[in-house]
C-alpha cells in the first residue's frame, strides 16, 4: 500500500493486530468507560445543570436518598417482576416455537423464518405501540376484550400496576420469544439423532428424552442467551416509556434515571440511580458467569462435549432450567 | 404436548386413517365458519368453535401428530406477524371498537405522513444516523475482529473480556455523563453525537460476530499469502477481507437493525428536527397531545419504518439466521 498508509505494510502480525483493535478499544473507552467513571464521580456529589453554583461533593447522601426512597424501590419491583416473568415466559414460549420448528417443515421453512424474524426486526417503540393499542378496549378486537376482561375492570388492562406489567410482559415476549427460538433451534439441529434414536430403543418416554437430552445439550446456548435477556430486561426502558409511560407504579429503574437525568437534569441523584442500575445488571452477569458457567462461545458443536453433557443430565443449572421449561 | 408429537414417522399410512373424507369436510366447513364468521362480525365464540372444528377435521385428515405441527406452524405465524397486521389495520381505521376488519380502506393517513416535514426529515435522519454507523462500526469493528480472530494480539483475552463487559452495559449508565460531554463539546442534537454511541454499543456484536467469521478461515490461506511474500496487512487486506465478505455483510445487517432501533441515546441527546431519529419521533407524536392521540397517522408512520426492516428479513432471511446463531449474542 503507498502513501500514509505504507507504514502498515512494515509491521509483524503483533504489532498489527495492536493496531488494529486499537480504534475499537479508544471509541469504547471514550464513550464507554469514561462516562461511566464520569456517572460514578457525579454521583457523589448535589449538581443540577439548571443550578451549576450549586455544585458540591457530598459522599453518599444521594444513594442514602435513593435508597429510602419508596419510588425507587417500587421501580425495582417493577424491573425485577419484569424481568423474571419476560425471562420464564419468553423461553417456555421459545423452546415451544423450537420444538415446532424442529419437526421438519419441508417448503413452509423460508415461511416461517421470515414470520419468526418480523417481531425481532420490528422497532421497540412500534412493538410497544401496536401492542399498547391491542391492550387498548377502543383500539382492540372483541375476543382481545373479553380475555382483558378476564383480568381487568373493563377491560382496562393498561389502568392497573400488575396488568400493566402482564402486558409488557406480553410484548416484550412477542418480540423476543421468536429470536430464542432461532438459537435454541439452531442448537437443537446439531443434536444428533442417533441419540434420540438409541433413547427410543432403550423405551425412554418423550419428556425423559427432553429432560435429560434435549436441555442438556442446549445448555450453553441457554446459558447464553438467558444472560443476555436477563440483562435487556433489568434495563428495559423503551417499551415501559412507550407503553405505560410509567404510569401506575410501572416505572423500570432506568426510565426513573432517565427521568432525573434528562428531564430534570439532576445529575446527582440521576447518576446515583444510573449506577445502581449497573450494579444491579453487574450483579446478575457476574452470578451467570460465574455460579452458573456460561460463558458467550456460541453454541456449542463439538460432539464429544455433548456427549458428556448428556450423560450429566442432571447439573445443577440443568435442573433448574428444566423446572422452569 | 404428548409423546406422540415428537420423533414419530410423519405420517401413519392411509389404511390407519379411515375418516379422511370426514376430515376433509370438517376442514372446509370451519374454515368457512371462520371466513364468513369475522367478516360478519360474528361473536368470538363461534369463530373459536370454527377453529375447534378446523383442528378436529385436521386431526382426522392427516393424523394427531401432523396436525398438531401445522397448526402450531399458523398459530407461530399468525402470531409473529398479527401486531404488524393491527397496525395496517388501525392504520385505515383507527377506530375499532372491537372490530376485525377496518369499516373503510383508505390510505389517506399514509398520505399525511408523507407530508408530515417532521417525519420525513426523522426518517431521513434515521437513514444517515444508522447506516453511518454502521459503516464506521464495520471498518472499526472488522480490523479489531480481523486481530481478535486470528492475529497474536497481546492481552487478547482482556479486550474481549472489555468488549464482552460494554455489550453488558445498561445505556442508562452512561447517558448523563454523555449528554454533559456533548453540550460541551458541541455534539447535542447533532446526528454525530448519535453516531459515535451507537457505534461504540454495535462493536461488540460486530466484533463478535465478524471474529467468529474469520476463526472459520483456514489458517492455510496465510501461510500461502507469506509464501507469496505478502505482508501481514496485505494478507488481510488482499485474501481474508475479501474472503469473510459475506460475515461482515451479515453483521452489516444486524447493526443495522440495531442502529435503526436504537431508543434511549435518541430522545436523550436531540431536540429538534436536526437529529431526531424515527423512534424518538414516533414517540414524540404520541407525546404531545395525551388526550388525542393521532392513532391512524401514527399507525400509518409505524407501518413505513416497517417495510423496509420487513424487506431487508425477505431478502437476507438467511443470512440473518447464520449471524444470529453464530454469534450466540444478542
Amino acid at each position: 500500500m503507498r502513501g500514509p498508509l505504507a507504514f502498515l505494510d512494515r509491521l509483524d502480525e503483533r504489532r498489527l493486530g495492536l493496531l488494529l483493535v486499537v480504534p475499537a478499544l479508544v471509541l469504547m473507552a471514550i464513550v464507554a468507560a469514561y462516562p461511566v467513571l464520569n456517572a460514578i464521580w457525579l454521583s457523589l456529589h448535589r449538581y443540577n445543570v439548571k443550578i451549576p453554583d450549586d455544585y458540591a461533593f457530598i459522599g453518599f447522601d444521594n444513594y442514602a436518598r435513593i435508597l429510602v426512597s419508596s419510588t425507587w424501590w417500587t421501580a425495582v419491583g417493577t424491573t425485577v417482576v419484569f424481568g423474571i416473568a419476560s425471562v420464564i415466559v419468553e423461553f417456555a414460549l421459545g423452546m415451544v416455537m423450537a420444538l415446532v420448528m424442529n419437526k421438519g417443515l419441508g417448503s413452509a421453512t423460508g415461511m416461517v423464518r421470515v414470520a419468526v424474524l418480523v417481531p425481532w426486526a420490528t422497532i421497540t417503540v412500534v412493538t410497544a405501540l401496536a401492542w399498547k393499542w391491542i391492550f387498548t378496549p377502543t383500539f382492540t378486537f372483541d375476543l382481545m376484550n373479553r380475555f382483558m376482561g378476564l383480568f381487568a375492570d373493563e377491560s382496562c388492562m393498561l389502568c392497573g400496576r400488575w396488568t400493566s406489567i402482564a402486558a409488557m410482559v406480553f410484548a416484550d415476549t412477542w418480540k423476543t420469544a421468536p429470536f430464542i427460538a432461532l438459537l435454541l433451534l439452531a442448537g437443537l439441529q446439531s443434536i444428533d439423532s442417533e441419540m434420540y434414536e438409541a433413547a427410543d430403543v432403550d423405551g425412554a418416554s418423550w419428556w425423559t428424552q427432553f429432560t435429560r437430552l434435549t436441555l442438556p445439550a442446549l445448555k450453553p446456548a441457554i446459558l447464553v442467551a438467558l444472560l443476555f435477556r436477563s440483562l435487556d430486561a433489568l434495563r428495559m426502558f423503551d417499551l415501559a416509556y412507550v407503553m405505560t409511560s410509567g404510569q401506575n407504579d410501572t416505572s423500570t429503574v432506568s426510565m426513573l434515571s432517565y427521568d432525573y437525568l434528562i428531564k430534570r437534569l439532576d445529575m446527582g441523584v440521576g447518576t446515583a440511580m444510573a449506577v445502581l442500575t449497573f450494579l444491579m445488571v453487574f450483579i446478575v452477569a457476574f452470578v451467570f458467569v460465574k455460579v452458573l458457567g456460561a460463558a458467550p462461545e456460541g453454541v456449542e458443536k463439538k460432539p464429544s462435549r455433548r456427549e458428556r453433557r448428556a450423560q450429566h443430565a442432571r447439573g445443577t443449572t440443568t435442573t433448574a432450567i428444566a423446572s422452569m421449561a | 404436548m404428548t409423546a406422540a408429537t415428537i420423533h414419530q414417522p410423519a405420517m401413519l399410512p392411509e389404511t390407519t386413517r379411515p375418516n379422511i373424507g370426514r376430515g376433509k369436510l370438517l376442514v372446509g366447513v370451519g374454515a368457512g365458519i371462520a371466513v364468513v364468521g369475522s367478516l360478519a362480525g360474528m361473536g368470538a365464540l363461534a369463530v373459536l368453535a370454527a377453529f375447534v372444528l378446523v383442528l378436529v377435521g385436521l386431526i382426522e385428515w392427516v393424523g394427531a401428530s401432523e396436525a398438531l405441527t401445522w397448526t402450531g406452524i399458523a398459530a407461530l405465524i399468525g402470531y409473529c406477524l398479527f401486531p404488524f397486521l393491527w397496525l395496517v389495520r388501525l392504520s385505515m381505521d383507527p377506530a375499532a371498537n372491537g372490530k376485525l376488519l377496518p369499516s373503510t380502506f383508505t390510505l389517506s393517513n399514509y398520505g399525511a405522513v408523507f407530508h408530515n416535514d417532521e417525519f420525513v426529515r426523522a426518517f431521513f435522519n434515521s437513514i444517515i444516523v444508522a447506516g453511518s454507523a454502521t459503516a464506521v462500526a464495520m471498518v472499526i469493528g472488522g480490523c479489531a475482529a480481523y486481530a481478535l480472530g486470528r492475529l497474536p494480539v497481546p492481552g487478547k483475552d482482556f479486550i474481549m473480556f472489555a468488549v464482552l463487559a460494554v455489550s453488558m452495559f445498561p445505556g442508562i449508565a452512561i447517558v448523563g455523563p454523555i449528554y454533559e460531554l456533548w453540550r460541551t463539546l458541541g455534539l447535542f442534537d447533532t446526528k454525530t453525537g448519535l453516531v459515535l454511541p451507537n457505534v461504540t454499543f454495535s462493536l461488540p456484536l460486530a466484533i463478535w460476530i465478524m471474529s467468529s467469521f474469520f476463526r472459520e478461515l483456514p489458517r492455510d490461506l496465510e501461510h500461502a499469502a507469506y509464501m507469496d511474500g505478502a505482508t501481514p496487512f496485505q494478507a488481510f487486506r488482499k485474501v481474508m477481507l475479501p474472503l469473510a465478505a459475506p460475515g461482515v455483510f451479515t453483521s452489516a445487517i444486524l447493526v443495522f437493525i440495531n442502529t435503526w432501533n436504537e431508543f434511549l441515546m435518541a430522545i436523550s441527546l436531540s431536540a429538534t428536527g436536526r437529529s431526531v431519529t424515527i423512534p424518538a419521533a414516533i414517540s414524540f407524536f404520541q407525546g404531545e397531545n395525551t388526550l388525542e392521540i393521532p392513532v391512524g397517522p401514527i399507525s400509518a408512520a409505524s407501518v413505513l419504518v416497517m417495510l423496509p426492516l420487513v424487506g431487508m428479513v425477505l431478502v437476507f432471511q438467511r443470512r440473518i439466521v447464520a449471524g444470529l446463531t453464530a454469534g450466540g449474542v444478542k
